[in-house]
Parts: C-alpha cells; structure tokens; sequence
C-alpha cells in the first residue's frame, strides 16, 4: 500500500476499498460459476466425464483459492463455511459420488496430517502408516461384524452408540501399537526405520489377511478378521429420528429428492464428522508445531546429535510423534470402517501407505496446509481425474470419436491401457517428479522455508509483511509522525 | 572371497604371477568361502529344525497349543524333510544372495538403499520370459540346447537390467546427490512403482497378459530329476540356478577384487572426495556400480524366474525385501555378508515353508512374515549384520 499525499487521501481510500473488494468479487464469482456449471451437467452428456472431473476440482480448490485471496479472514472463512455446510451437500444431493469422494479427501487429510507429524515434524520417514489405520479400521470392524468368531459366538457385538467411545479406543491402540513399534527401532537412522515400518505394515496386512479358519485351513476354530474375504457388515452410529426427517425435508424442500434418504443422511453424517475431526487434527497439528514439543522434533529431525545435546529427550519425543501420528490413523480407521460397513486386507496395502506419503510429498513436507491441499490433489487424481478418464475414452470409443488435428481414431487406444488401472505409473512419476524439481511440495513449511532462506532475505520478508498488514488507515495516521520525522 | 570395504585389500591386490596362484585366489579360494558359507548356513538350519522338531515330538503332558495332530512325529518328519528342505533353501538362497549384491553394492557407494532394486529384478525375470517366448515363437525353444537358451536369457536379462538401473540412476537419483537422505529414497520409491506399471503396460500392449508363466515344461531338461537318494532328487533347474549364481559370484569378486575399476569402486566407496582426488571419475564408478549391480539383479530375475515358473510385474516386492534384508543380515555395504545372508535367509525360508504345514493354526500364509521379523531383529541386535564391522556415523 502506497502512502499518498494528504491531498487526496480521501479519494486514495475509495480506490483501495474498491480494489480490496475486487478479490471478494473473484472469490464469489468463482464460486458461483463453478457451482452452477456443476449443477447443470448431464450426465447424458458425451463430455461428462471430463467435465465433471475438471468442474468437480476447481470446485474443491475453491476453499484454497479463497484462502490465498487478500480478504479479511472472517470473510474467508464464512465464505469457505458457505462452500463447505451448503454448496457441498447440494452438490452431493445431485450426485452422491461428489460428496463420497470430499469425504475421501478429508480421511486422506486427516491422514496426512499424522503422517506429516511423523515425516515431516520428526523426520522419521513411516512407510507402514497404513498398519495403524488397519488397527483402526480392524478394531471396529471385529467387534461389531458378525462374520467372526468373536462375535459370533461369544456375542460379545458392540452396541452401535459406542462407534464414539470406539474412536478413543482405536486411537489409543494405535498409539499403543505406534509406541510398541517405535520402541525397538527408533534407535535406527532413517532409511534402516523406512525399511522396518515399512516391515511392519506388511506384518500387519499379513496377520489380518490370515487371522481366521479360511485362507489356512478348517481345522483352526479361532476366526478373528475373516481373512482375505474381509469384515462385512460393520455397523454405523445410530441418528436421532429428527436427522432423517430434518435431511428429507430438506432434500425434498430444495427440490432434489435423493434415492434413498436414509443412506443420504449418513453420507451426509459421515462427511460432517470427518471435516470436524480433520479440523481437529489439523488444530491440533498446528498447535503441536509450534509448541516446544514441535521445536524439539525439528531438532531432532535437522541434527540428532546436536538435538540431544541441547538436552531434547530424543526416544521420548520420537515415540510420542509416532504414537500422535498413529493415533490419527486409528481415529480416522474406526470412522473409515464404519462408513465403509466393510474392511478386507487389499484396504492396507503397501501402495495405501506410499499413497499417503505421496499425499504429504506434494503438499509439502511438515506443511499442514500442504497436506490438505496435496490430500485434495492426490485424491482427486486417483478417485476421480483417472477414473474418469478411462470413462471418456470408453465412452469416446463407442462412438467411434476421432482426435482432431492428430486425425487419431480413438478406437484405436489400446483397451488394456485403461488409467484408471495404472496409478502406481502415476504416483510412481509424481514422487519422482516432486524429488527432483519441488522436494519441499507445493506449499512448503514455513519454517523449512526459513531454515533454507538466508537471514537477509527473511528480514526483507518480515518487512514486506509487516508492511502488508499494515492498514491503511494505521499509514494516513502515521503520516503526521512520518512528516515530523522527516529533517 | 574379501570385502570390498577393507583397507588392506587394496594393498593386498599384488600382481599374480604364475596361472595356478591366478586360479587359486579368483576361482577357488571364493568357491570355498561359499561353500563354507554354505555348510555353515545348512549346519545352523538343520540344528535349529532338529531342536525344533525335537521340542515339539516331546509329550508335554498333554499341552496342545499348536494343536499338532499326535500321530505325527514331528521329529522324523523333519528329518525326512531336512535334505530336501537344505537344497531348496541353498537354490532360494543365492537368488537372494546375487539380488543382495545390487542392494549391497549400491548401498556401499551411494550410501542409499536403491528400492528400485527389487523392480529391476522383476523386469530380469520379465525379460527372461520374453527370451523364452521369442525363442519358442521361433521354434527354436526346443531345438536349442537348454543351457544355451538360459545363458541367452541371462545374457539378456543382464543387458536389459544394468541398463535401465544405470538409466534410472541418471534420471531419478543423481540429481538428487547430495539431497537429505529421505529424497533418493522418496524418489527410488517412486522409480519403483513406475518400473511396476511400466512393464505392466509394456507386456498388456506386447501380449496382452499379465501372469508370465515361463515355458519350462515345454524343455524336459528342465524337469528331469536328479535323485541322490531315495526321497532326494531335485531337478536339473537347481543345479543350473546354483551353478549359474556361483558362477557370478566368482566373477564379481574377480571383478571387484582383481580389477581397475574395481579397485576405484572400492576406493570410492571408502571415501568419495579422497577418491576424487586420486584420479577416480565417482560419477563412472557409480554408473558402473549401477550397472554391474542392475546387470545381476537382472541375471537373479531369470534365475527366480525358472524356479518359481511364474512371475507377474508385482513379483519383485517380497523377494527384494528379502534380499534387502539379507544384505542387512550379512552387513550391508560388505559383498561377502550378502552371500552369507542371502544363503541364511534362503535357508530360513525353506526350513519355515517345511514347517508351518504342520501348525493348523497357522499356515503357509505367515511364512513371509519370518524375513521382516528376521529384520527387525538383526537391526535391533546387530545392526551392523553379521560380517559388518561397527562403523561410527559421521556427525
């Protein structure tokens, strides 16, 4: 913001205020176009596919966008409120799979958020994260699924209500499990403990897919995870009566009337109580950065040994990062396995684990932002950009579409390179791409970021914000001190 | 055999005279070593299976935990099993061993462990079936002799793999030199995955298939038995598959041990700025490394390839784990603790696969869990691996 002259000081502030509302303008143009578009699209349409993956992603950056425009917070945030409390749901009204699939991103959010105190706090690089969020998921699914022994026989089923006592629990086993991993192996240098979490994560994928009488033989009685056929049946929380009928009548009083009501209000449900938690966690995270627990792990993770001899406990502050990170992931398992109604080993397998880690890669290492941005990306790449692809080629090939310019007939793309099946191709080129051109992530840590600025250029940069948040109101009431200071 | 880490090596590489001195340092004293190796890792498996067999053929008033039937004598049935059980794991165990070299090798130079390794194996045993397949296309399968078409496939196998692992170090880990220690392993992560969908997409398009079943069975050479005894016979594809892996492992330690380059990969592996400073050109000590190191990850695919008769481009995983926790296990960075370690988990693995059937409760599915347990517990007691000596880390 310019100083000007007393002159015409007045005229000045008119023309900042139109232009600070020109950002405000975008945001909600933005929003609307987007929104609207994605409400009139056809699934009939021959471009469905492409347009809606393409629509349905500027519509989930929109929160991002917004947050990066030069607005006051409170605006931000009651227009990211408005997005997320009323466009989403409408827009999961039309079309469930949208609101599916932003329920996905913010389990992989919350996720990564776990996972980014472990890698990107600490520096511990965990490649079986996945393993806690099993535990989690595992937790629920064996004490309310009936295909077990557990349950079967000794009846000992979980009541539905203790879904949010369940919650607690899995995340303390998961802690629990976290600190009885971290235990013996923290002691090892980074690749070494990639290595053996890594390990781990398939120790735990291979007990949960042989803990029962199928996939070894009849003779054992003992079935605890119903092997590689998987839990079914796990159950959900039960709502009060006036939540089914408050969304009907919604659904109905809008004019998009759903399916099946029922189903749509626990979609709807489930997507509230991941957003609260990844908020929490996302809270939390912050908090935890930068308090002196957050400043002890960027010790340890920039120099262990000088990290220890400043006195920071290095076991302790190790285990406690793995066990909050583990913690996470058994959270969101219990709620994932719940809303899923259904847990199989395949859930939580080696490329779940690298598909987080990539989450926490093109975020940002240690950047909470990071992690929901890149959750957001990765997500959406995997679920609904390459998924869909392969539908529009499908659908390009029926009516035997031929590519402009190149003259090439699309029948002719081979069937057996459908995208959608290759997204180890994908993620496989996104870490490597990110290593070698943007190791720190889209948005990167903001205090990775000073680590690896010079002193001047940080000091130049404090002085630019301190000067951004200067308003301008604060400059036209300094300028009589300015003008005395002047010789 | 000699480590390649030690200093005295380099002064004890003293010309060799006469064609007898010749042989006996690069041919036989290493055949040796690995056939001690070999009597040390089958001695330790078969006291440990008698022990076993021994604690549970003993009537413990009736405690059944793992609910063995009782008509089943353990103890005989592992002693009938032992020879077959000790040639299984010998055959398993150098296909680890030569896969643990390229972990081994790379790790000692680079300091980093190349987890596209196990990819590079695969795409070995993928190039072998390719071999294989051409060949029978051209009718030539059957009419070639058999070690000539798996000398072909090997040869082959070994072009393909040492360069691709050299391309894969140039595009994804030497822009990376020098980057904090989770980036190369991020990024070879990353190579790892792609290699994955990469052969998987190249042999949808080339055939359309994704199991890769080798043609063994069309070549009877392959299945004919050898019988040593009645009850132990093993086929003629164990043999090639240990004399082929022998083979190159005398040839790598001639290579490392006898040879220019050889000495210069030691030598960067001890120091890379010193090594500089002599002369030694690191960036081609390290391609070479990663080309000798690919060429027999690639040579070891083949090898898995012929024993297991399947293979499918995610076959690589487990068995890179394995070999990577065989390089744990012997010392990683020491190319002879690789030998020792790829022979002690091969044997594990046979004397685990042999003995589960027996548990009801438990079943052949746990048997892969044994080698991340086995490294666990080497990194928290040795770290360092068997033959590894204890190296202070640099602050």
């Amino acid at each position: 913001m310019r100083v000007f002259s007393s002159k015409n000081s007045n005229q000045s502030v008119q023309m900042s205020s139109w232009r600070d509302a020109l950002p405000v303008i975008f945001g909600i143009a933005y929003v609307l176009i987007v929104f609207l578009l994605l409400r009139n699209l056809s699934r009939a349409d021959l471009w469905f596919p492409t347009y809606s993956s393409i629509l349905f992603s500027l519509f989930v950056f929109s929160p991002f966008i917004i947050f990066a425009l030069k607005i006051p917070l409170e605006l931000r945030i009651v227009l990211i409120a408005i997005i997320g409390l009323v466009l989403m749901p409408i827009l999961g009204m039309q079309d469930s799979f949208y609101l599916e699939l932003i329920t996905q991103i913010a389990i992989f959010a919350a996720m990564a958020i776990g996972l980014n105190i472990v890698v990107g706090f600490a520096g511990l690089l965990n490649l079986g994260y996945v393993a806690f969020f099993a535990v989690g998921a595992y937790l629920w699914g064996i004490f309310t699924s009936n295909a077990n022994t557990i349950v079967r026989v000794t009846g000992a089923q979980a009541a539905p209500e203790l879904f949010w006592l369940f919650i607690f629990i899995g995340m303390i086993l998961a802690a629990f499990t976290g600190i009885l991993l971290g235990f013996p192996v923290l002691r090892l240098r980074g690749d070494y403990l990639a290595i053996v979490t890594l390990g781990f994560g398939e120790i735990i994928r291979i007990l949960v897919s042989n803990l029962s009488n199928i996939s070894s033989n009849r003779r054992n009685p003992i079935n605890i995870t119903n092997g590689a056929q998987g839990l079914p049946g796990i159950v959900s929380p039960p709502l009060p009566d006036f939540a089914f009928q408050l969304v009907e009548s919604l659904t109905n009083g809008l004019g998009l009337p759903v399916n099946n009501p029922r189903a749509f209000t626990y979609q709807l449900f489930y997507y509230g109580l991941v957003l609260v938690v990844c908020a929490i966690v996302a809270l939390l995270a912050a908090r935890l950065d930068n308090s002196p627990i957050g400043r002890a792990w960027t010790a340890i993770r920039e120099d262990e040994v000088a990290a220890q001899a400043m006195g920071v406990p290095i076991v302790k502050m190790k285990l406690l990062a793995f066990a909050l990170g583990a913690s996470f992931a058994g959270a969101m398992g219990v709620i994932w396995s719940a809303r899923n109604t259904f847990v199989s080993p395949e859930s939580f397998s080696f490329i779940q684990s690298i598909f987080i880690l990539a989450i926490v890669i093109v975020g940002g290492m240690g950047s909470i932002r990071g992690a929901i941005l890149g959750a957001a990306i990765v997500t959406l790449l995997n679920l609904l950009v390459l998924k869909n692809f392969s539908l529009q080629i499908n659908a390009l090939r029926n009516i035997d579409w031929v590519v402009p310019i190149i003259d090439f007939p699309i029948r002719n793309w081979p069937q057996q390179l459908e995208p959608a099946r290759y997204e180890r191709f994908v993620f496989g080129l996104l870490l490597i791409l990110m290593m070698i051109f943007r190791p720190s992530g889209i948005l990167p840590a903001k205090r990775r970021q000073m680590e690896l600025q010079r002193e001047e250029e940080i000091s130049e940069q404090e002085i630019a914000a301190d000067a951004a948040t200067l308003k301008p109101e604060d400059l036209l009431g300094a300028q009589p001190q300015q003008a005395k200071e002047k010789p | 055999m000699t480590a390649i880490l030690r200093p005295e090596d380099i002064t004890a590489n003293k010309l060799i005279s006469s064609a007898a001195e010749w042989t006996l340092q690069y041919v036989l004293k290493p055949i040796g070593q690995i056939l001690l190796f070999v009597f040390i890792a089958g001695g330790s498996i078969s006291l440990l299976a008698l022990v076993v067999g021994f604690v549970l053929q003993t009537d413990w008033h009736g405690i059944d935990i793992l609910r063995v039937p009782a008509r089943i004598n353990l103890f005989e049935q592992v002693l009938r099993q032992l020879p077959n059980m000790l040639l299984d794991g010998i055959t398993i165990g150098f296909v680890y061993a030569v896969i643990a070299l390229g972990y081994t090798m790379v790790y000692g130079v680079l300091k980093f462990i190349n987890f596209a390794h196990s990819e590079i194996f695969m795409l070995g045993a993928v190039v072998g079936y390719e071999v294989m397949m051409r060949l029978n296309e051209a009718e030539l399968l059957s009419s070639l002799p058999p070690l000539l078409v798996v000398v072909l496939m090997i040869v082959m196998a070994m072009v393909v793999c040492g360069g691709t692992a050299v391309i894969v170090e140039r595009v994804a880990y030497k822009p990376l030199r020098g980057a904090p220690r989770l980036v190369p392993l991020i990024s070879a992560i990353g190579v790892s995955f792609f290699l994955t969908d990469f052969v998987r997409a190249f042999q949808a398009l080339n055939r359309n298939v994704f199991n890769m079943p080798y043609l063994t069975d069309r070549v009877p050479f392959f299945n004919e038995r050898i019988v040593f005894a009645q009850g132990v016979s093993t086929t003629y594809t164990t043999v090639i598959i240990i004399v082929s892996a022998i083979i190159m492992l005398v040839g790598l330690n001639y290579f490392v041990n006898a040879t220019k380059i050889g000495k210069g990969i030691r030598a960067v592996s001890q120091d890379q700025a010193t090594a500089s400073l002599m002369g030694i050109n690191v960036n081609q000590m390290i391609t070479i490394t990663f080309l000798v190191g690919g060429a027999l990850g690639g040579a070891a695919g083949v090898l898995f390839g012929l024993k297991t008769t399947n293979i499918t481009p995610y076959v690589g995983f487990i068995p890179g784990l394995k070999a990577f926790t065989a390089a744990v296990l012997g010392g990683i960075g020491n190319i002879t603790g690789a030998m020792l370690g790829g022979l002690l988990l091969g044997m594990l693995e046979a004397f685990f696969s042999a003995l589960l059937p027996y548990f009801p409760a438990l079943g052949l599915g746990y048997s892969d869990i044994f080698a991340f347990a086995v490294l666990i517990l080497v990194l928290l007691f040795r770290p360092t691996g068997l033959l590894g000596k204890k190296v202070d880390e640099k602050v």
